[in-house]
């Protein structure tokens, strides 16, 4: 099974804690709102993933599991 | 708006004759063309109710009836979804028609409501529902003609659950299916984003079916006349008639009821002095005016050209118009219809439509079509809703077919003789949380 990342793009007001844990799979646009990769999140980020969702200060950010 | 009382497409004989949902000369009250319960009932016939839940679907799947709203979802999987639910189900019929060149769900709100009102109450037998809702933009005059509608069926007893009339705020995001639950549970039409869908939870937390006003009148005479009758016009693949929403060149704005499959030349006059059609609406795409001469209003002709049938609305630019002025135009309104919840949204669209209007005055900015091309792809795909996503569809579109119009702005002049608005816009501009209710 697979974890995606996807963003609640109403919650989320852009704190950019997620692109600092997890800049290989996400990027800030020029207005500080996350650019998610789109592709399942790669094994070895997994770990960072989990904390990424848990620290978002909007809580704005959930880990998705795909079959 | 006031509904306007609008022509009508010529009628042929059979059972392919329409229109079916809008009255003909024969069946209407003179010159408002709206049609009483006796009317009503003297043209369809009774309420053909199937005394079970369910036993409606099969027919409405037989007749392969679409969504009218726009994104022409098969109505059968959506009945069955919510009749699967296990809950007690909501039916909201939805009139909201916050799209400004649309005028079809308020003309068959105002002359066949009872058609309408038919199909709420099939569709509520259909998937268990006692609670029902008629969702309809705010308009006094509409709003008193639909609560006198209703007082006649509660007179003659036809209906079996109650209906109540909500008022849409004027809103062009007010018909979107989770801001119309949130307007129902009593909040402001604004999107949400949650991973149910309506139908699972939506009014209440119930199982919600929600149902373009169109689509219901269509299941009102499928549950009389059976799937062959609807399927007497129309494609295979996409069977039926639609309404749809005619712009002309000339200003001239008609609803008519339509086979699906029917030419775009046959809808819209499309002269040499018409530039571009306009398809799908606000969130719909330009095409090329000889593209469109050959073209059927259909999704399987529309959609390799990356267009849809949407609601039905079309419209023929004429070429003494400028298509950049126009798109700006239409883009300045959409970014102030976004309800601002979603960060891309807010800090993109009003970025995309300052841009757009740049590339409409005369000598823009070296770089404006770049920065353009890059906020489109920053806020697509990225809203709760999809409102970023269309307003992106008609803007790529704009750039792609006026492009030699965006070389002419750049050298220092303009094709257009008439700075005359053509595309209807609403005036006023949301400025408070009140706008929203």
């Amino acid at each position: 099974m697979s974890l995606r990342l996807r963003v609640n793009p109403i919650t989320c007001a852009g704190h950019g804690l997620c692109a600092e844990l997890l800049g290989e799979h996400i990027t800030l646009d020029e207005w500080g709102y996350p650019v998610i990769a789109d592709a399942p999140v790669p094994p070895g980020l997994k770990k960072l993933a989990r904390r990424a969702a848990t620290d978002c200060p909007a809580l704005a950010l959930l880990l998705v599991k795909e079959p | 708006m006031t509904p306007t009382v609008l022509p009508v497409a010529a009628t042929t004989s059979g059972i392919t004759a329409l229109p079916r949902l809008l009255p003909t000369a024969a069946t209407s009250a003179g010159a408002t063309m709206a049609v009483d319960l006796a009317g009503h009932l003297t043209r369809h016939g009774p309420l053909p109710y199937r005394g079970r839940p369910r036993l409606l679907l099969d027919t409405v799947h037989a007749a392969g009836l679409t969504g009218r709203g726009g994104a022409a979802f098969p109505v059968a999987r959506k009945l069955a979804a919510v009749a699967d639910a296990g809950r007690r189900a909501v039916v909201v019929a939805n009139g909201a028609e916050g799209e400004p060149a649309s005028g079809k769900d308020k003309l068959l709100l105002w002359t066949s409501p009872h058609l309408v009102l038919d199909g709420v109450q099939l569709a509520a037998e259909t998937v268990g529902s006692a609670e029902a809702f008629l969702y309809v933009h705010r308009d006094e005059k509409l709003h008193g003609r639909l609560r006198a509608a209703l007082a006649e069926r509660a007179v003659a007893g036809t209906d079996r659950i109650p209906v109540t009339l909500v008022a849409a705020p004027p809103r062009f995001l007010a018909g979107e299916e989770s801001a119309l639950v949130n307007v129902i549970d009593g909040g402001e039409a604004i999107p949400r984003f949650t991973p149910h869908r309506v139908s699972e939870s939506g009014v209440g937390g119930a199982p919600t079916l929600v149902q373009n006003v169109e689509t219901l009148a269509h299941l009102a005479l499928i549950a009389r006349h059976g799937a062959g009758w609807f399927r007497a016009v129309g494609t295979p693949v996409e069977p039926g008639s639609m309404l749809t929403s005619c712009h002309q060149a000339d200003g001239t704005p008609t609803v008519v009821e339509t086979a699906i499959g029917t030419p775009l030349a046959d809808l819209l006059n499309l002269t040499t002095r018409v530039q571009a059609v306009l398809v799908g609406g606000y969130h719909g795409v330009w095409l090329p005016v000889e593209r469109a001469r050959g073209l059927k209003l259909s999704n399987a002709a529309l959609r390799p050209l990356g267009a849809a049938v949407g609601a039905g609305v079309l419209a023929a630019l004429p070429a003494s118009h400028c298509g950049l002025v126009e798109t700006a135009r239409v883009v300045r309104y959409l970014a102030l219809e976004s309800a601002g919840q979603c960060g891309p949204c807010l800090n993109g669209l009003p970025r995309i439509a300052a841009a757009l209007g740049t590339l409409a005055s005369l000598n823009p900015d070296e770089g404006t079509r770049r920065d353009l091309e890059r906020w489109a792809g920053l806020v697509e795909r990225r809203g709760a809703c999809h409102h970023p996503d269309g307003t992106v569809r008609l803007v790529r579109s704009a750039l792609v077919l006026f492009g030699p119009e965006i070389d002419r702005h750049r050298d220092g002049w303009c094709g257009a003789r008439s700075s005359q608005p053509f595309l209807p816009i609403p005036a006023g501009v949301p400025t408070g949380e009140h706008d929203w209710r």
